[in-house]
């Protein structure tokens, strides 16, 4: 790791450790508007979304390896601020040449791409244009909630395209998710939205590729801490006189569990690695897809070896656990990403 | 060996699908089928309709009020009553304290507590696990010191089920400090209305309320609420453990689970079409079809070696491990088949807002909830360990 990079992950981890602690999470995110307005203005001011956009585009960073460093800083803190939907809105802003300072300075933008029957899927968009007026609905928009502005893909004489629309000028109706956060549900009635970029497929695609490297780089994040979580736990817990961790049946199973996260994060470097090159697609639905997997085998197992304990509402490790295995809902989860794998191997 | 039941139980299983189909509160079914805890009301109003029927207590002898069911009709009872979406029967009652008090009760606690099992007028719940006795029960600490004829309480239980509805709980307290952990423990009845006990709820994972921590500050309790002898508390707990063990697979809950898959599956599309017809996803649900087909026949096969009067040794054990990775697949599938759908908080509006196909918005919720079913009631690991004590031993 370079060291700007190095001083980034130092200096958000100090952040967050003291913006949003773990116990505080727990109330923070499950209650409106699900995510802590004060952490995000810091966020904002610490400049930690600059990290997230190129110098071109007005930032100072933009790679792979940035953006893997910021979510798997918020993974490890279980940090529920919106930050994925920031990352997309600079990507898709900036592959149309936009402006995006005030999008760096902390204005909260969230992108509306899938819809009820299409939740990952480019081709299945409905929503259409018409002059400049959208109409469909968008789907679980991840931060819609008490975003400002939305990006939304929709028809558009014959094309994907991608518009701006002001949270006004839609339905917004926002809810918190189960592994804590907003989203929202967006209704377009004849709304006025204003086009951004006319033929948007391969920004989108771009886009959505970058947030699955980030979901992947957050998750990693998440899983060191819940191994940790699980050995200090094996290493205190006693039951028929002696620690749990005694027990090679649950030795062995933790052993496991370490080894398949560092898979994860192996398999994270290569796609953060290829992010700009023409196998950045392949490399993050490999990631996607793994990560996915073994996310929800490290939250399953922790929680079994913890007993009830692990179970319950006051627990950290219950929080990152439904996390890891939501992520794998977000941008296609591990059947999705294994399915574009496998067209790959039939187009060879 | 034959596969089918007897003509008789072929009979007994219409009579139970006849009376579910007309006695089983549609919105009560409808709750239940969606995935929502039913109301304590619901469980309420349930038990009483089966008690009705004489059915509350099916395996009980027929002096007490039961049916005298064998195992295999139980079973097909209990499965039914999963496929028809019913409230489970609150099993403290019933399927533990009933049978105990049967066999280690004075004649006068079996006349004092069975019948007010059977009305409802007591709720019973389970005060065994403590914060330092999960797995390792025999290690509890919550002690019964005997003051002229009462028991002094102290301790704390937790994890107690439904015990923010119950009037009584049945502990394992520690009698005896010397000699091994097993001798010194006494089985109790005390009412949770006696002063000296505070019960604390205890949030779960996907944010219900179902469990409790019960503290015991100088609980003063007479001494005929002692069952059995004094100190012969682990043999009645074992004993309960046999009794807990039927049904132990769940496979009608899974039976149910599985055709929710289904119909969730042909209405959720992925590119375009039906995810039932996408391979990855079809192949998941046919393979975990396929488990619960073989054990569904490995829970039979174990019910009419009971029923022939043959001793079941750890099979038990073999069926929880089996029947709740099972169930918990299929948790894991639903969930999946909504993808993004099944993120949302569980929450009313989210109906109106018609994110998931109705009816359906719990999913995940489930998922994370039935994490437990492989925890309590002996963890997969300690049912690995009383396996594996069986094939060392034989
Ligand atoms: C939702 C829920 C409801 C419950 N309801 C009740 C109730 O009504 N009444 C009641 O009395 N109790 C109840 N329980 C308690 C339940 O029985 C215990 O949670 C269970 O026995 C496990 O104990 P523990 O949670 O303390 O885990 P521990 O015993 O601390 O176990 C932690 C981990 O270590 C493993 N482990 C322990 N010993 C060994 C070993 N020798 N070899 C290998 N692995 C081992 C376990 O399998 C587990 O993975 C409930 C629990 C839950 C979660």
């Amino acid at each position: 790791m370079s060291d700007d990079r190095r001083m980034l992950a130092d200096m958000l981890a100090r952040f967050l450790a003291d913006a949003c602690p773990v116990e505080a999470r727990v109330d923070v995110a499950y209650a409106a508007p699900w995510h802590s307005e004060a952490a995000w203005t810091g966020l904002a001011e610490l400049g930690a979304f600059y990290a997230l956009a190129s110098e071109e585009a007005g930032g100072m960073g933009g790679t792979g390896f940035d953006i893997s460093v910021v979510f798997e800083a918020l993974g490890r803190a279980l940090c529920p601020e919106p930050v994925l939907p920031t990352l997309l809105g600079l990507r898709l802003l900036a592959a149309a040449g936009r402006h995006v300072d005030d999008v760096l300075a902390g204005q909260r933008v969230a992108v509306g791409i899938g819809e009820v029957d299409a939740p990952y899927d480019l081709d299945g968009i409905e929503t259409r244009a018409e002059d400049g007026r959208l109409t469909g609905r968008k789907s679980v928009v991840y931060g819609g909630a008490g975003a400002e502005r939305f990006l939304i893909a929709a028809q558009n004489s014959g094309k994907l395209a991608l518009f701006e629309v002001k949270a006004k000028d839609a339905q917004v109706s926002g809810y918190g998710m189960i592994d804590g956060g907003p989203a929202a549900e967006v209704f377009l009635d004849g709304a006025p939205g204003e086009l951004v970029l006319a033929d948007a497929q391969d920004a989108l695609e771009d886009a959505l590729d970058a947030g699955a490297l980030a979901l992947c780089a957050e998750a990693l994040g998440a899983m060191e801490v819940v191994q940790g979580i699980l050995i200090d736990y094996l290493k205190t817990r006693k039951q028929f006189g002696q620690l749990i961790g005694a027990f090679q049946a649950l030795q062995h199973r933790a052993i496991d569990l370490g080894i398949e996260i560092e898979q994860a994060r192996s398999i994270v470097i290569l796609a953060a690695s290829a992010e700009g090159a023409p196998e950045f697609g392949k490399r993050v639905a490999q990631a996607k897809f793994l990560v996915g997997k073994i996310a929800r085998l490290v939250s399953e197992e922790a929680i079994q070896m913890h007993g009830g304990i692990g179970i319950t509402w006051e627990y950290p490790l219950a929080h990152y656990a439904k996390r890891l295995v939501m992520i794998d809902a977000q941008l296609g989860d591990t059947d999705w990403h294994l399915e574009r794998l496998m067209g790959a191997l039939s187009a060879e | 060996m034959d596969l089918n039941f007897s003509p008789e139980e072929q009979a007994f299983q219409a009579e139970v699908q006849a009376f579910l189909a007309e006695a089983l509160p549609a919105e009560i079914a409808d709750r239940v089928g969606r995935g929502e805890e039913p109301t304590r009301d619901d469980m309420e109003r349930w038990h009483a309709i089966l008690n009705e029927k004489g059915w509350l207590a099916g395996t009980w002898p027929a002096e007490f009020g039961g049916q005298g069911w064998g195992p295999i009709e139980l079973h097909i009872f209990e499965e039914e009553c999963a496929k028809a979406s019913a409230p489970r029967i609150v099993p403290f009652g019933t399927k533990m304290l009933g049978p105990v008090l049967q066999k280690f009760g004075t004649p006068e606690q079996q006349a004092e507590y069975l019948p007010r099992i059977l009305d409802g007028r007591d709720w019973w719940c389970q005060g065994y696990s403590e914060p330092g006795a999960g797995s390792d029960l025999a290690s509890l600490k919550t002690k019964a010191e005997r003051d002229g004829d009462v028991y002094v309480v102290n301790g704390q239980k937790t994890w107690t089920t439904l015990g923010q509805y119950a009037n009584r709980i049945f502990c394992l307290v520690r009698t005896k400090f010397e000699g091994k952990p097993q001798e010194g423990i006494s089985f109790l009845l005390i009412d949770l209305d006696t002063p000296g006990i505070e019960m604390r709820p205890i949030r779960l994972i996907e944010g219900g309320y179902e469990v409790n921590e019960v503290f015991f500050t100088d609980v003063r309790v007479p001494v005929e609420n002692l069952v059995g002898e004094e100190n012969m508390g682990w043999t009645i707990a074992k004993y309960l453990l046999g009794h807990e063990r039927t049904n132990i697979a769940g496979t009608g809950f899974s039976v149910q689970a599985l055709a929710q898959v289904k119909a969730l599956a042909r209405q959720v599309k992925r590119r375009g079409k039906a995810l039932i017809e996408n391979p990855l996803f079809a192949a998941r649900l046919a393979s975990v079809e396929a488990e619960l087909e073989a054990v569904k026949i490995t829970n039979l096969r174990m019910l009419s070696k009971a029923a022939a009067g043959g001793q079941l040794g750890a099979e038990p054990s073999m069926l929880k491990i089996k029947g709740t990775v099972i169930r918990q697949e299929l948790n894991d599938l639903a969930r999946r088949a909504l993808g993004p759908a099944a993120a949302p908080f569980p929450s009313e509006d989210l109906d109106n807002l018609a994110i998931a196909p109705k009816g359906h918005a719990q999913n995940a919720a489930g998922y994370f909830n039935n994490r437990k079913i492989s925890i309590y009631g002996g963890s997969n690991e300690i049912q690995r360990n009383i396996l594996a004590k069986g094939m060392m031993r034989g």
